[in-house]
């Protein structure tokens, strides 16, 4: 049975609301295939706007991966704003795919790449207007089958009612995995309804099912113990480990987009993975170990990728670019590549390194020296050794010297506020290191037009890393603090005019919190602040505070635990957190140790990384049957030159 | 330390100058004038033509536009210049950019002119409205009412605030055809999937003014002469641009 598209029904709308070219699709390079020629058919999800939706790695890789099988048809859905939420509504038209405006409802599979766990409201304004029951125990074999995964699903707890499978990890083959169980199923004749599919993913032990498992609580509210409650469900769920990047060269050619969205450049990522042990960085520790794509392969993806988007920049996406084994040659070669043909080439510079610096030199060759970031992550040498970003004040300053004496004018630095063990004083030290970098920059350019501009946030603490276990700072803390730095920024005659203060109050980072450490009980949060008009939680314009404590001390009425509980509480070794069924092969004391080694009394511990160092223990390579893979090849892309500061070493 | 400077050679110079006759047709209608102007330099990439570039930190492809049909109007009638910096013959450049562009933004003519789009080359449009469900009827007394006005003040919210226009001085022709009729419109200007079995189409030619008069405001200062004309947007094309002649509009 074929499915109509929804679109004749929307196109009398698009001229009622706000950029309407975000919901006609059509863009270069989209997929529509046949309804009928294919089996398995999934909608992917991004839980915010097309602008922000279109450009993200994960949704376009599993887009080509997939139809790029026979058989398999995907399509791309996004939020609606709500203006045409209203409207949608009231004409009764459905959650739809921009591809070919086929309503999400019809698909056999609803995949969601969940970046923010404050994308969870999203996630229920698409299940309604779909028309898909918002709880998995309410859905029959008619709706799809509604699959997260993403950073933020890394912890699905709180969004588990909702949800009737997730995925931890990358997304490559288990999209694949769960399309041919899914093709056997449909084949068979759907034997066992809804619940044998889920059972027959479940089995595997690389898809959770969280209805398959129960969790029981004690009477202070803690969780007594989750297990699994039929048999043929495993006690833990393993995350998935793609290994050989080389292999699995996505997005190959990207949806490009005829609405202006936040980053407008074809992305290639150049490793996966990061060992660098910050602390507090969730990225860093679920995604272990590092595994490095080759340069030729990165070479041939940013040749045909630019061929196929026609995009004027390309990123070099990772987690610390600057740490691939040969990106000195991957800069060089690239920038000797496209020099002069108007293609620019960008890093998200991370690290506090000067080596950076000469790194972005050679990829703006041609361009305006306009930023460059770094990220020091906390003001203070004590608060830094805390959170493992092992750089000093030294470092920091040779950094900024070399940057604004090869020409770059604004040097952007970011902090988080509410860090473990942070007091004012370490905060305030984020003025002075500011003023520091101004006066290295004046006097190494004997200019006065250098600027800084300090970027600071609330630090969450997240699922498997070593805070999983901290306080997280109230935001009243927070926001008397960041008031203090800017009061102090401001106060300074002599460098206060050349720094620039960018900082969010800490109220967002406490529902942030809350969604990322919480437990089932949560579910009745989010439904409650949705209902009460949450969506787009991640924009400030959308986000109303009051609205999620109401909802917070409503849904948890009755409960032992309230907001607070969830947040500002530390938790201790014993206590059974909701995500430890879930495997990310982080080694639970290994985190311990490190998060013991963090507090300790006489001074933080520190942690090498372990692609230079020998191995430190963290568990993810024996648990999950995965190793290193760094380079260097030895191979060069044509158009070669050794950038001279190699010769004096890294 | 010395002022920075793009390193390198000055860019090619531009040897070849094509005006680009190109429409927005279907669900790119909806793509605005930046959308479409980021939708060609991509194009122009794809398509692998020599486009030229300025010089300087930020070099941007010198493609310049005409003003565009508003976001949500349709076009038969937009133009674009493009610089190349080697010769490529007009047809290839057509066919290379229609296979790179998204369909919906389609090349029509590509003709070689260095004249460039200043406003005195582009001083008028012709637009058609569909106003379905009516029929041609009803609608011709509210035209000669309204033609018969002196001034037809109207205002209209743009971002850069509210707006007021003479919608009346700036009407050059404005004729009333049945949809049936053949010379309400080729397919092209039809053919966005609408169902129109019945229905009138408004034919109008509008001088192009600064603020400009658009068919939307033409058709509000309709609907304050009756309000047989319906609120809710109609489907709205650009038939044709280009300089006033005896006859209408002279097409670039």
């Amino acid at each position: 049975m074929s499915v109509e598209s929804v679109y004749p029904l929307l196109e009398p709308l698009l001229p009622q609301i706000r950029k309407p070219v975000q919901y006609v699709g059509g863009e270069v390079n989209s997929t529509v295939k046949e309804w009928d020629e294919t089996d398995v058919r999934w909608a992917l999800f991004y839980p915010d706007a097309y602008e922000v939706g279109l450009p993200n790695q994960g949704i376009a890789i599993l887009y080509e991966v997939l139809n790029e099988q026979p058989g398999v048809l995907a399509e791309r859905t996004y939020s609606v704003w709500p203006d045409l939420e209203r409207l949608m509504r009231e004409q009764d038209i459905p959650q739809f795919t921009v591809d070919a405006h086929r309503p999400v409802g019809a698909f056999d599979l609803l995949g969601i790449s969940f970046s923010t766990e404050l994308g969870y409201t999203n996630l229920l304004t698409a299940l309604d207007l779909a028309k898909i029951p918002l709880l998995s125990a309410e859905r029959t074999d008619a709706h799809p089958v509604v699959v997260a995964g993403g950073h933020a699903a890394f912890n699905p707890e709180p969004i588990a009612d909702f949800l009737d499978a997730v995925v931890l990890g990358d997304g490559e083959e288990a999209v694949l995995a769960i399309t041919a169980l899914v093709r056997e199923w449909k084949r068979s004749g759907r034997p066992g309804g809804r619940d044998g599919l889920l059972l027959s993913l479940a089995a595997t032990g690389a898809v959770y099912v969280p209805r398959f498992y129960d969790v029981r609580y004690l009477p202070d509210g803690r969780i007594e113990r989750v297990e699994p409650n039929r048999p043929g469900v495993p006690g833990s769920v393993r995350k998935h480990t793609l290994l050989d990047l080389d292999a699995w060269p996505y997005p190959k050619a990207p949806v490009v987009p005829v609405a202006e969205t936040v980053h407008e450049r074809y992305s290639v990522e150049i490793f996966r993975g990061c060992t660098r042990g910050c602390r507090f960085c969730q990225a860093g520790m679920i995604t272990r170990p590092v595994r490095e794509r080759s340069i030729t392969t990165v070479g041939k993806m940013v040749e045909s990728g630019i061929a196929a988007t026609g995009f004027a920049e390309v990123g070099l996406l990772s987690l610390s670019s600057a740490d691939h084994s040969e990106i000195n040659e991957i800069a060089v070669d690239l920038a000797d590549c496209y020099e002069g043909s108007n293609v620019g080439l960008s890093l998200p510079s991370t690290r506090v390194d000067a080596f950076n610096v000469t790194l972005a030199d050679e990829l703006s060759r041609n361009g305006k020296r306009s930023g460059l970031t770094f990220a020091p992550e906390g003001g203070s040498e004590r608060m830094r050794a805390v959170i493992n970003k092992m750089v000093t004040e030294d470092d920091l300053i040779r950094t900024v010297t070399t940057a604004y004496s090869s020409g770059w004018r604004q040097v952007k630095l970011y902090f988080m506020c509410g860090l473990p063990t942070e007091t004012d004083d370490d905060v305030l030290a984020i003025a002075d290191l500011a003023r520091h970098v101004i006066a290295a920059g004046r006097k190494a350019t004997g200019r006065r037009d250098i600027r800084c501009t300090v970027s600071i946030g609330g630090f969450v603490p997240k699922p498997h890393t070593p805070f999983q276990w901290a306080a997280q700072c109230p935001p009243g803390v927070v926001d008397t603090r960041l008031r203090a730095l800017g009061a102090a920024l401001r106060a300074d005659r002599a460098y206060g005019k050349a720094i620039g203060y960018r900082y969010h109050d800490g109220s967002p980072s406490l529902i942030e919190g809350l969604l990322s450490r919480g437990d089932r009980r949560v579910a009745r949060v989010i439904l409650a602040a949705w209902r009460d008009g949450a969506r787009f939680d991640g924009w400030g314009e959308y986000f109303s505070f009051t609205r999620w404590t109401d909802a917070a001390s409503r849904a948890l009425a009755g409960e032992p635990v309230d907001l607070d509980w969830y947040t500002t509480r530390e938790r201790d070794y014993g206590e059974v957190l909701p995500w430890d069924h879930l495997d990310s092969g982080l080694d639970r004391d290994w985190l311990w140790e490190d998060w013991q080694a963090a507090v300790a009394p006489d001074g933080a511990g520190e942690v090498e990384d372990c692609r230079w160092t020998p191995c430190y223990e963290c568990g993810v390579c024996p648990a999950m049957g995965t190793e290193i893979q760094t380079g260097p090849t030895g191979e060069r892309l044509d158009g070669r030159r050794m950038l001279p500061v190699l010769a004096s070493g890294r | 330390m010395s002022k920075p400077a793009p390193r390198g050679a000055a860019p090619p110079p531009a040897v070849q100058h094509l005006l680009i006759r190109y429409a927005k047709r279907g669900k790119m209608r909806f793509a605005s004038h930046l959308d479409v102007a980021r939708a060609f330099e991509r194009g122009v990439r794809r398509a692998g033509l020599p486009v030229a570039y300025s010089a300087g930190f930020t070099p941007h492809p010198k493609i310049s536009y005409a003003g565009g049909a508003p976001t949500g109007v349709a076009s038969e009638a937009e133009y674009l210049s493009l610089a190349l910096t080697s010769r490529n013959e007009a047809g290839v450049v057509r066919e290379r950019l229609n296979a790179a562009l998204p369909d919906g933004i389609d090349v029509i003519a590509v003709t070689e002119d260095a004249g460039g789009l200043p406003a005195s080359r582009l001083t008028a449009s012709e637009w058609q409205v569909i106003l379905p469900g009516l029929t041609p009827d009803s609608v011709a007394p509210v035209v000669r009412k309204f033609l018969a006005l002196e001034h037809a003040p109207v205002e209209r919210l743009t971002s850069k605030g509210l707006r007021r226009m003479d919608a009346r001085s700036a009407v050059v022709t404005l004729d009333v055809h049945g949809l049936e009729d053949d010379s309400a419109g080729d397919d092209n200007a039809v053919g966005h999937g609408a169902d129109h079995d019945a229905g009138t189409a408004l034919r109008m030619v509008v001088r192009h003014t600064a603020p400009a008069v658009r068919p939307d405001d033409v058709l509000a200062a309709l609907r304050e002469v009756s309000d047989v004309i319906p609120t809710a947007p109609p489907l709205m094309t650009r038939l044709a641009q280009g300089s006033l002649g005896e006859s209408g509009v002279v097409a670039l």
